[in-house]
């Protein structure tokens, strides 16, 4: 465990990712093999189960400690994460030991099923054998969110290195399904358990935000252009007679899309396609406040199934007959995907997303334009003989996105960060007018340099009214430009009104509060959203 | 009437007709060390432990009129009795206590009760009423030994050296350069920026007895700092000085570097958790040893810390001064100049 904490602590300490990489190979080259095995389980997510409630960690801390409640949360506050915050509260430790990181995750993968009792004791006594930057790492072991900046990629490429394999069979065999208590290190790097499970998906190729004019990418006949849509971005993989649905998110998602489940017995063995979970209906993509309807549930009911009906919007073929196709040129991809679909139904849930035919790049600008009324967020740009990439890589696909909504708010409450941030006032709740009230209407904490950070934690400081916990009212004056992505209605705000992806813009130094917008402002903006493409000429 | 009350200009004295660290103008401002935030300009008379004299004198001006004083020797002020006791914070650090018809205040200004190796250890005294510090008054706050930190340090070194980096530490001039110095001296020479060695200077000339060390010009080899330990004020921090050095790698010390994010949101590559100040459990424990009935807590987790104590059995309040936190520096004011980029790098 101590190396393991050494690595943290210098993957911690530098933002430079050459310094990371050095320090996991540096990690790889001197560490048990199961300790490895774990440690790329832990940064890719793959949790153990947490075996004791935080409320009960908590609780012995305080029993340990005999500090109140109420200055615990204080610790918190200040600290911003509860592992270290129970490190640095507990006695220093009295018989130190060292044990392998596996090792400490197997003890406590044998806690399930016992009683609080014995948990605690376990706990307490290990608690007492270890550092400060261990004890963290142990309680981060039991909450299993070890978000510390290493990326898969920069996991994959320290493997690689290190291992002397290629990268993208790594990326492959971490991202397949394995379980950490029963692969060796080297099956794992051989990816030996990816041949035998049909469930594998590959990484996802992704692209880079356009950021100069359309015309510098050459003829626009080198280029395929489609909508960019704005839901689950996914992998549907049928092999051996087997359906998966991945999400981007490496999550198998299967269960959740029943209007999906006939592919199993409509497509091929050996086919994998890239495409895009939306609600929608007559292929008219509906807007993704409809789709959340349809996430994370357990237990879909009929009346979702009706209201929230799904879609897949086919992007690409990545597998065809059990061969890896990505190395096809798009043009050729395509082609086969065309073929692939031709058997299905008009009013099929699943169809190829659309191509968008244009002669001119003016031409697509202008269509662009037109992009909210197909519920699309701008439109995407594909070199036609690009091949499928794992990941970001420039030149070959970029997003060409409209501007997001915006809308005019001032500051009325900030709260401190967490993480990097703690101890300064970063996150903020934003309002608009209501009459004469200002209503609250977003909560943003990204999108200002640290400079403004600084300075806006200085005004807050100074122009606090109440103070809530760690919450504080501040005097409403500074005027931020908030930018969103879409609106829905919801009965959970009390604006009625939701927000997606809000964050901050601009800081508008040069507005005060009287030019901000009105909730009405909005709510026109929401009804507007709400009539179907079409609907314009009623 | 209290014998002290706590005033627009400072912590104030009536019977006696003078100022504890005020942070405006007065007539008779008794100091407790010579911080900035501690000790200001403007003063007609200072008086002040006899180590903080020529602090003063070199940070402020030549041209002050101060009047020293030993560690319990006593001068009175129309019946009220002043006498210095040492606070272990930096050199020449004092709690001030007053004591008037048999009512005793203690003041501490800052302390911190683990001896440093370098300021006179700090000593609890007996009292009514005592008025304490809090910048660190939250129990995630708990030190190591000294010499574990100085070990990690030295061992920071270590491995910068083999790295072929010259190491930089980034510490406040007055007193936690010092303690540095005394506590890193042996292998290696210490290469120290002109405000440090300044203070060394009007240190050593008042009889402190301080390791060698080597004041760096524009002369000074980049080669030759490698070879070395370089500690800079923290304003140096972001210079183009600094930026020019062989593989220049920065460590800060200070207690706030207890905290990982307080630590990651540095643009330094190491932080040690050095403080000047006592720890959660230094304050209970110095707090105790006074034996006082009244509790006044100055500048830091104020609110916290009162609530705490009151929540055990002391008489406690909060009292808002205008001291700052010579560790803080660190914490928030980074110099203005830094940018978006030069932090996320």
């Amino acid at each position: 465990m101590k190396r393991f904490a050494k690595l943290i602590q210098q993957l911690e300490l530098s933002n430079k990712t050459n310094d990371k990489i050095e320090a996991l190979v540096h990690y790889f080259n001197f560490t048990d093999d199961k300790d490895k095995v774990w440690v790329i389980a832990l940064f890719t997510g793959k949790k153990p189960r947490r075996p004791v409630k935080a409320a009960l960690l908590r609780q012995w801390v305080k029993e340990l400690t005999q500090l109140p409640d109420w200055l615990f949360t204080e610790s918190y506050h200040n600290v911003g994460d509860l592992s270290e915050t129970i490190a640095l509260l507990l006695p220093p430790a009295e018989q130190l030991s060292d044990h392998p990181l596996h090792q400490w995750i197997e003890s406590l993968h044998e806690l399930e099923g016992k009683d609080d009792e014995q948990k605690k004791q376990f706990i307490l006594h290990a608690w007492n054998s270890l550092e400060p930057q261990e004890r963290f790492i142990f309680n981060k072991l039991i909450s299993g969110n070890f978000r510390i900046g290493v990326s898969n990629k920069m996991l994959v490429n320290a493997l690689a290195k290190q291992s002397n394999t290629d990268s993208s069979q790594i990326m492959h065999s971490i991202m397949g399904k394995w379980d950490p208590y029963q692969i060796t290190f080297q099956e794992l790097i051989q990816g030996v358990h990816v041949n035998t499970d049909n469930s594998w998906p590959y990484p996802f190729c992704l692209a880079y935000a356009l950021d100069t004019e359309p015309e510098k990418l050459g003829a626009p006949d080198e280029w395929q252009a489609e909508w960019k849509w704005d839901g689950i971005r996914g992998q549907i993989v049928k092999r051996a007679g087997e359906l998966f649905i991945w999400s981007r998110g490496e999550e198998l998602v299967t269960e959740q899309f029943p209007e999906l489940w006939f592919l199993q017995d409509m497509l091929p063995d050996g086919t994998v396609l890239d495409g895009e979970i939306l609600a929608a209906k007559n292929r008219q993509v509906l807007p993704f406040s409809v789709l959340q309807q349809r996430l994370n549930r357990k237990k879909i009911s009929k009346k979702q199934l009706e209201e929230a009906p799904i879609g897949f919007f086919v992007y690409d073929l990545l597998e065809y007959q059990g061969q890896d196709y990505r190395s096809q040129p798009l043009s050729e991809r395509r082609k086969k995907a065309e073929e692939l679909l031709s058997a299905l139904d008009d009013d099929s849930p699943v169809n190829l997303s659309p191509i968008i035919s244009c002669s001119s790049w003016g031409e697509l600008a202008a269509l662009r334009e037109t992009s909210r009324s197909v519920n699309s967020e701008g439109v995407m740009l594909k070199k036609r003989d690009s091949l499928y990439h794992s990941g970001r890589k420039r030149g070959d696909w970029w997003k060409w996105k409209i501007n997001p909504y915006t809308v005019d708010t001032v500051m009325i409450y900030a709260q401190k960060g967490s993480g990097r941030r703690a101890n300064f006032f970063t996150d903020y709740t934003f309002a608009v007018r209501d009459g004469e009230n200002l209503i609250t209407i977003a909560k943003a904490y990204s999108g200002l340099t640290d400079q403004e950070i600084r300075e806006v934690n200085t005004f807050v400081t100074k122009n606090s009214l109440e103070k809530f916990g760690p919450v504080r009212t501040v005097r409403p004056e500074l005027v931020f430009e908030i930018a969103f992505e879409g609106i829905a209605a919801s009965k959970r705000h009390k604006a009625g009104i939701a927000l997606r992806f809000p964050r901050i813009l601009r800081w508008r130094k040069d507005k005060n509060v009287s030019e901000i917008n009105t909730l009405t402002d909005l709510q026109q903006l929401l009804q507007s959203t709400l009539e179907q493409p079409g609907d314009e000429t009623n | 009437m209290a014998l002290v009350t706590f005033t627009k200009k400072g912590i104030y004295c009536r019977q006696g007709d003078f100022y504890i660290d005020p942070w405006l103008p007065v007539d008779y401002a008794v100091i407790t060390h010579g911080h900035g935030d501690h000790v200001r300009f403007g003063n007609k008379h200072y008086l002040c432990h006899t180590l903080t004299g020529p602090i003063i004198r070199q940070r402020i001006s030549t041209d002050l009129q101060v009047e020293t004083q030993d560690y319990g020797k006593t001068v009175t002020r129309n019946g009220v009795k002043i006498s210095f006791f040492p606070a272990g914070h930096i050199i020449g650090s004092a709690q001030v206590r007053l004591e008037y018809q048999g009512e005793i205040w203690v003041i501490s200004g800052d302390y911190k009760t683990e001896y440093d190796g370098i300021s006179t250890p700090f000593e609890p005294v007996r009292c009514h009423a005592f008025v304490s510090e809090s910048t660190f008054g939250l129990p995630v706050y708990k030190w190591q030994k000294q010499d574990v930190i100085f070990n990690q340090v030295k061992s920071w070194i270590a491995d910068n050296r083999q790295r072929d980096k010259t190491s930089v530490l980034i510490a406040y001039s007055l007193g936690k350069a010092q303690r540095l110095i005394k506590n890193l001296a042996g292998d290696m020479p210490i290469y120290v920026h002109n405000s440090i060695a300044n203070l060394n200077e009007a240190l050593e000339q008042a009889g402190v007895h301080l390791p060698e060390t080597i004041r760096i010009t524009a002369d000074t080899r980049k080669e030759e700092l490698k070879s070395g330990i370089v500690i800079v004020p923290s304003a140096m921090r972001n210079s183009r000085w600094l930026k020019n050095l062989s593989g220049p790698v920065t460590g800060i010390c200070s207690g706030w570097m207890q905290v990982r994010a307080h630590r990651r949101w540095q643009s330094a590559d190491a932080g040690f958790a050095l403080s000047d100040h006592a720890d959660w459990p230094g304050l209970l424990e110095a707090i105790k040893a006074t034996g006082a009935e009244k509790i006044y807590v100055t500048h830091g987790f104020t609110a916290t810390f009162s609530r705490f104590l009151n929540e055990n059995g002391f008489d406690a309040k909060e009292v808002i001064t205008r001291y700052g936190d010579d560790e803080a520096e660190i914490k928030l004011d980074t110099p203005e100049k830094t940018t978006n980029q030069e932090l996320t790098n």
